[in-house]
C-alpha cells in the first residue's frame, strides 16, 4: 500500500490544500478509503489525522468501505422523481436484495442515489458504472440486471 | 452522392451519449467510408443541441434536417437515401406533440424557433473538442478586444451597463461584484467559476461545460484581466465527468494557442485556470462553502460579510460566478452592453437559459428573454403537458425555489416577478408537474433532499428542516393533524429568518409555495386521509374491479409480489397485505394513468379493464 500511496503524493505539493484531490486519488486507488491510507494522507500532507477524517466523512463521494465491483447509481432529481424514481430505486433494492447505500454480500453491486445526474431529458434514469439506461420503468430494472448476468455468465 | 457536401452534427452531451451516441457517429462514419463520400461529408461531434428529449440527435447541414431519436441501424438509411439519394429519411423527422406534424428542418421546430439563443448558440454547431470550431465562430474574439482596446474600468462600466445579474441564482448585478472585486487591493486576486451543479433536474451549466467549454475559459480570462487576478478555478462536480474532460481539453489548447499561460496574446497578460473536482456536496454551491472545498477543508459556509470580493480563497479578494455569467461576458463583450440590455425586461436584461424537464412534451435545454411567460416556455417552446393530462404546477429554482400553480402561467418570468412570487429564479431548472404530482410529496422530496445536504453547522437548517419533514412524512403517511400546516408556515418562517446560509434561508420555498398554492392537498392528506394525485402509497390501493377482469392472468404474471391470485377466466383479486403499491410501468411513457397497475401495456390499452384505485 505504502508504493501506491507514494506514487499518489509526488504528484501533489505537500499542502493541506490539496487534500480534497488527495483523497480522491486514493479513492480511486483503492476503492475507498483504507484507515491506513487516511493516517499516511495525514502524515504525508502534515495536517491532524482528525482532520483528514472530518473532510473525508463530510463528502458525499468518500466511502470508508469496499464497493462492490459495480456501482449502481439510482437518480433521485426532481425531473425522475416526477416521472418514479422511487418506484425504479424500490424495484433495484428488491431485485438486488438490499437496500440504499449498500453492497451485496458478494461485492458484485453497490447501490446508492445521487442527487441528480444531469439526464433529466431521459428520467427517469440509473447509472452502472459508465452506463446510463434511460426512459426507465420499474419492469425495465429486472430486465437490465437480467441482462447483465447473462452476459457475465 | 448528390447534392452539396455536407456536415453531419451528432450529439454528444451525455444525454445522447448514454443512448450511444458516439455508437451512431462511428456507424455514420462507417457508411460514408464505404460508399466513399468522405471527400464530401464531414461528421462532427457537437455537445448538447438542447433537445435531449428527442436525443440522439443527427443534424445534417446545409438542409439544417433534424433526425431525431436516431439508432444504429438508421446510419446506413441515412447515408444512402440523404446522403447519396438526396431524399431525407421521413421517418426519423421529428413529430410536433401537438399537431402530429412532422418537421424536417429545426429551424422550424417550435422548440427552436420561438427561442433566442445567445450563449447556447454554440451548443449543437461547433465541436467542443476543437478550439478552431470555437474561433471559427467568433471565439476568443472578446479577449483579443479586452486586451488591447479597454481598460478593466471600462470593462467593469461595460459588464454593469449591460445589466447582467448572476446567473447562479441570487441574481446580485455582476458588474457590481467585479467592481468590489477590481477596487479591492491586494497582491494576488482569484477568479472562481462556480460549476457545483447540485440542484436537482438542472443540468444547464453541465451542457455548456460540455457544448462549449472555450466560451467559459474565455470569459473567466476577461474577468481575470478586469480585477487583476492571474489564477482561476473551476469548480465542477465530479458526477460529471464528460464535462470535466472537455473542459481538461480545451484548457490544454487554449494553453497551447496562447489563449491561457504567461503573456497572453503577447500583451503582458498571465492566466491560467485549474480544475477542481467536487467530492459530492451540494452546500459547496454557496460560495463560501465552495472556497472552504477549494482550501481542502470542510464545505460549510460562513458569516458574510467580509464578502469573498474582499476576502476570499486563502484570504484574498475572490470572484465567484457561475458557468452562465462568465459566459455571458463575450457575448456582451463582442455584441455591446446595449445590445444585451436590450433583451429581456428593465430589471432583468438579457436572457436566461433553463433546463425544461417533468412533464411537458419537449425536455431540454432553452434560452429565452427575461420577461417571457411560463405559458409561452411549457405549451410553446415545451409543446404542452403530455397525454392529456392537466397541468399542475412549476417548480423553478430547485430545493431552493418553489412551486407555482397555474395561476400564475401568464406572469412574466424575472428575478423579481418570480421572487415575489415565492420562487426564485435560481440556477434555471424548470420541472413541470402535471395532476399525478402530489404537492406534499414533492415538498417532502426537497425537504428530505435538504435534510441530507445541510451540512449542520446551524441550528435552523439542521434541526428546523428535520422537523419539517417529519411532519410531511406524517402527512404523506395519513398521520397529519389539523394544526400541521400552520405549524410548517410558522417553523419556515423562522428557518427562512435563521439560517446562516442560502441553502437554509431558501430550504422552506418548497413547503411554503405549495402551503400557499396548494392548501386543499394538504387538508385533503390530514382530513380526509387521500392523496388527489394517487402518489402517497399509504393513502392508495389497488383493487380489481371484477365486473371488468377476465382473468387474462397477466396482471398476476407481472405481479412482483405475488400479491394477486385468481384462476384463468375468473376475476383475480389483490391481497392488500402483500401488495406494495409498486404502481408497475407508471412513467412519462405510460399512455395510461396509475390507476391501471399491475397489468401490462398491451391489455390496458385494448381498455378491456379497469381496475380503479379503491382511496380508502
Amino acid at each position: 500500500m505504502a508504493d501506491r500511496l507514494d506514487a499518489i503524493f509526488s504528484s501533489y505539493e505537500k499542502r493541506g490544500d490539496k487534500l480534497i484531490p488527495i483523497l480522491q486519488d486514493v479513492q480511486e486507488e483503492f476503492g475507498y478509503l483504507p484507515e491506513e491510507a487516511m493516517m499516511a494522507i495525514a502524515k504525508a500532507i502534515g495536517v491532524p489525522e482528525s482532520r483528514v477524517y472530518a473532510v473525508a466523512s463530510f463528502y458525499a463521494q468518500f466511502r470508508f468501505t469496499p464497493m462492490g465491483r459495480n456501482h449502481v447509481m439510482v437518480c433521485r432529481g426532481t425531473a425522475c422523481h416526477v416521472r418514479g424514481a422511487a418506484r425504479i430505486l424500490e424495484e433495484a433494492e428488491r431485485h438486488l436484495d438490499i437496500k440504499e447505500g449498500e453492497t451485496t454480500e458478494d461485492l458484485e453491486y453497490t447501490l446508492e442515489t445521487v442527487a441528480c445526474i444531469g439526464c433529466c431529458g431521459l428520467a427517469p434514469t440509473i447509472v452502472i458504472n459508465d452506463t446510463t439506461y434511460g426512459r426507465l420503468t420499474p419492469k425495465d430494472i429486472g430486465k437490465i440486471f437480467d441482462e447483465r448476468k447473462e452476459t457475465k455468465e | 452522392m448528390t447534392g452539396p457536401d455536407r456536415t453531419l452534427f451528432i450529439c454528444q452531451g451525455t444525454g445522447c451519449v448514454s443512448s450511444k451516441s458516439p455508437e451512431i457517429r462511428a456507424a455514420l462514419q462507417d457508411e460514408v467510408d464505404r460508399l466513399g463520400f468522405s471527400k464530401h461529408v464531414s461528421i462532427k461531434l457537437t455537445g448538447c443541441h438542447g433537445f435531449c428529449q428527442q436525443g440522439p440527435i443527427v443534424v445534417v447541414e446545409p438542409e439544417g434536417t433534424f433526425y431525431s431519436q436516431v439508432k444504429i441501424e438508421d446510419a446506413p438509411e441515412i447515408v444512402e437515401s440523404h446522403l447519396q439519394n438526396n431524399q431525407q429519411v421521413e421517418r426519423l423527422f421529428y413529430k410536433d406533440p401537438v399537431t402530429g406534424e412532422a418537421i424536417p428542418c429545426y429551424r422550424d421546430i417550435p422548440f427552436y424557433s420561438r427561442q433566442e439563443r445567445n450563449i447556447l448558440r454554440n451548443c449543437g454547431n461547433i465541436s467542443p473538442e476543437e478550439i478552431d470550431d470555437y474561433i471559427a465562430a467568433g471565439g476568443y474574439q472578446a479577449i483579443k478586444k479586452v486586451l488591447l482596446e479597454m481598460e478593466p474600468e471600462q470593462i467593469v462600466e461595460e459588464i454593469k451597463r449591460s445589466g447582467l445579474r448572476g446567473r447562479g441564482g441570487g441574481g446580485f448585478s455582476t458588474g457590481t461584484k467585479w467592481e468590489f472585486c477590481f477596487k479591492a487591493d491586494s497582491d494576488e486576486k482569484y477568479v472562481i467559476c462556480n460549476a457545483d451543479e447540485g440542484d436537482p433536474g438542472a443540468f444547464m451549466d453541465r451542457s455548456l461545460l460540455e457544448a462549449d467549454p472555450h466560451a467559459l475559459l474565455e470569459g473567466m480570462s476577461i474577468a481575470g484581466y478586469t480585477i487583476g487576478a492571474n489564477i482561476g478555478y473551476i469548480y465542477v462536480r465530479a458526477e460529471y465527468p464528460l464535462a470535466v474532460k472537455r473542459l481538461r481539453t480545451a484548457i490544454a489548447q487554449a494553453r497551447e494557442r496562447g489563449y491561457l499561460g504567461e503573456n497572453i496574446l503577447e500583451q503582458g497578460f498571465h492566466f491560467d485556470v485549474e480544475v477542481f473536482l467536487g467530492a459530492g456536496a451540494f452546500v459547496c454551491g454557496e460560495e463560501t462553502a465552495l472556497i472552504a472545498s477549494i482550501e481542502g477543508r470542510r464545505g460549510m459556509p460562513r458569516h458574510r460579510p467580509p464578502f469573498p470580493a474582499q476576502s476570499g480563497l486563502r484570504g484574498k479578494p475572490t470572484l465567484l460566478n457561475n458557468v452562465k455569467t462568465y459566459t455571458y461576458v463575450p457575448i456582451i463583450i463582442n455584441r455591446g452592453a446595449d445590445w444585451f440590455a436590450g433583451i429581456g425586461t428593465e430589471k432583468s436584461s438579457g436572457t436566461a437559459v433553463f433546463a425544461l424537464t417533468g412533464k411537458v412534451a419537449n425536455c431540454g435545454l432553452i434560452e429565452v428573454p427575461m420577461g417571457i411567460t411560463m405559458r409561452e416556455i411549457i405549451y410553446e417552446i415545451g409543446g404542452g403537458i403530455p397525454d392529456g393530462k392537466e397541468f399542475k404546477a412549476v417548480q423553478t429554482g430547485g430545493p431552493s425555489g418553489g412551486c407555482l400553480p397555474a395561476s400564475h402561467l401568464d406572469n412574466p418570468i424575472d428575478y423579481d416577478s418570480l421572487n415575489a412570487a415565492g420562487s426564485i429564479m435560481g440556477s434555471g431548472g424548470m420541472v413541470v408537474m402535471d395532476e399525478t404530482t402530489c404537492m406534499v410529496d414533492i415538498a417532502r422530496y426537497f425537504l428530505d433532499f435538504t435534510q441530507k445536504e445541510t451540512c449542520g453547522e446551524c441550528i435552523p437548517c439542521r434541526l428546523g428542516t428535520k422537523q419539517m419533514l417529519d411532519i410531511l412524512v406524517d402527512i404523506t403517511e395519513g398521520k397529519g393533524k389539523p394544526e400541521d400546516v400552520d405549524l410548517l408556515v410558522d417553523m419556515g418562517e423562522a428557518i427562512k429568518k435563521g439560517a446562516l446560509c442560502g441553502l437554509g434561508q431558501t430550504a422552506p420555498n418548497p413547503v411554503l409555495t405549495t402551503i400557499r398554492y396548494f392548501r386543499d392537498e394538504y387538508e385533503a392528506h390530514i382530513n380526509d386521509k387521500q392523496c388527489p394525485a394517487l402518489v402517497c402509497k399509504a393513502l392508495i390501493s389497488y383493487r380489481i374491479d371484477p365486473d371488468k377482469c377476465k382473468g387474462c392472468m397477466i396482471c398476476v404474471k407481472s405481479c412482483p409480489v405475488d400479491a394477486i391470485a385468481g384462476e384463468k377466466k375468473q376475476a383475480h383479486v389483490v391481497n392488500q397485505s402483500k401488495c406494495i403499491r409498486c404502481g408497475m410501468r407508471t412513467s412519462s411513457q405510460d399512455p395510461v394513468s396509475t390507476e391501471f397497475v399491475h397489468f401490462p401495456e398491451q391489455v390496458r390499452a385494448q381498455g378491456q379493464f379497469l381496475h380503479p384505485p379503491d382511496v380508502p
